[in-house]
């Protein structure tokens, strides 16, 4: 019925983090990256197309299927008062479980990431004449 | 139907991004993750219904491969439409300045 409503509302969210941080990260330099050389606006941008390209296509289907009208209230679901709450219940089940599952996928990408950055990067041991503490 | 069309789309345009990395000029990084969020919004979709509905899980049908022949398109449209913005060849800019040049 709506169910890409709340990934929409994350991604929404999550688009607006990932321009605050790109503009701190301006600001603090390029030489603040992480280990794995992946700044936090990069890591937000993959979670961004995930969810953006999920709702985009989602939205398809549910204007192909006559959910989604081009006229006020857009939503079929909330011409009818009966059918507000269904659409609720399947905005938080389906929709939930669509947000929770492409933010773990995310989180997982971003971990093999850092992993396989880090492998990637020869310990230096540090010596006591380069001062390290 | 729609689910396994853009899973497909999905693992190809992610073939071809990575035949082409580090390089990605034409954000193709960009169609590949969303391929890759719809498909995985759509399998969710499929889980939860066929868990609590039953039923068949996948939708064989005209209208369903229409469907996914419709998605598959649009993502390519929004695509082109983001490449097209940037324009990372240079294409737009080069007819600006030839058009600027001829007028001025």
């Amino acid at each position: 019925m709506a169910c890409f409503l709340v990934p929409m509302g994350e991604a929404i969210v999550a688009t607006t983090v990932q321009k605050v941080v790109e503009n701190r990260e301006k600001k603090v330099g390029e030489e603040k990256t992480n280990n794995a050389g992946l700044r936090w606006s990069q890591r937000l941008g993959w979670l961004n197309k995930l969810l953006w390209g999920g709702t985009i296509l989602l939205a398809l289907e549910h204007v192909w299927h006559g959910e989604i009208v081009p006229w006020p209230p857009f939503l079929t679901a909330m011409e009818n008062p009966a059918n507000v709450s269904p659409m609720l219940h399947e905005m938080a089940v389906f929709g939930g479980a669509m947000a929770i599952t492409i933010t773990v996928v995310w989180g997982i990408m971003i971990l093999i990431a850092e992993l396989k950055a880090k492998a990637a990067v020869p310990r230096v041991k540090k010596s006591p004449a380069s001062g390290g503490a | 139907m729609w689910l396994i069309m853009t899973a497909l789309a999905a693992v190809i345009a992610t073939a071809i991004w990575y035949v082409k990395a580090p390089e990605d000029k034409y954000k193709l990084g960009l169609l590949s993750l969303f391929f890759w969020g719809a498909t995985l919004m759509w399998l969710v979709d499929h889980v939860i219904a066929y868990i609590t509905e039953g039923g068949e899980f996948f939708e064989i049908n005209l209208d369903a491969t229409l469907l996914g022949v419709a998605v598959i398109v649009f993502a390519l449209f929004v695509w082109e439409i983001v490449l097209v913005v940037s324009d990372p060849k240079g294409v737009l800019k080069k007819r600006v300045k030839k058009v600027e040049t001829t007028v001025g």
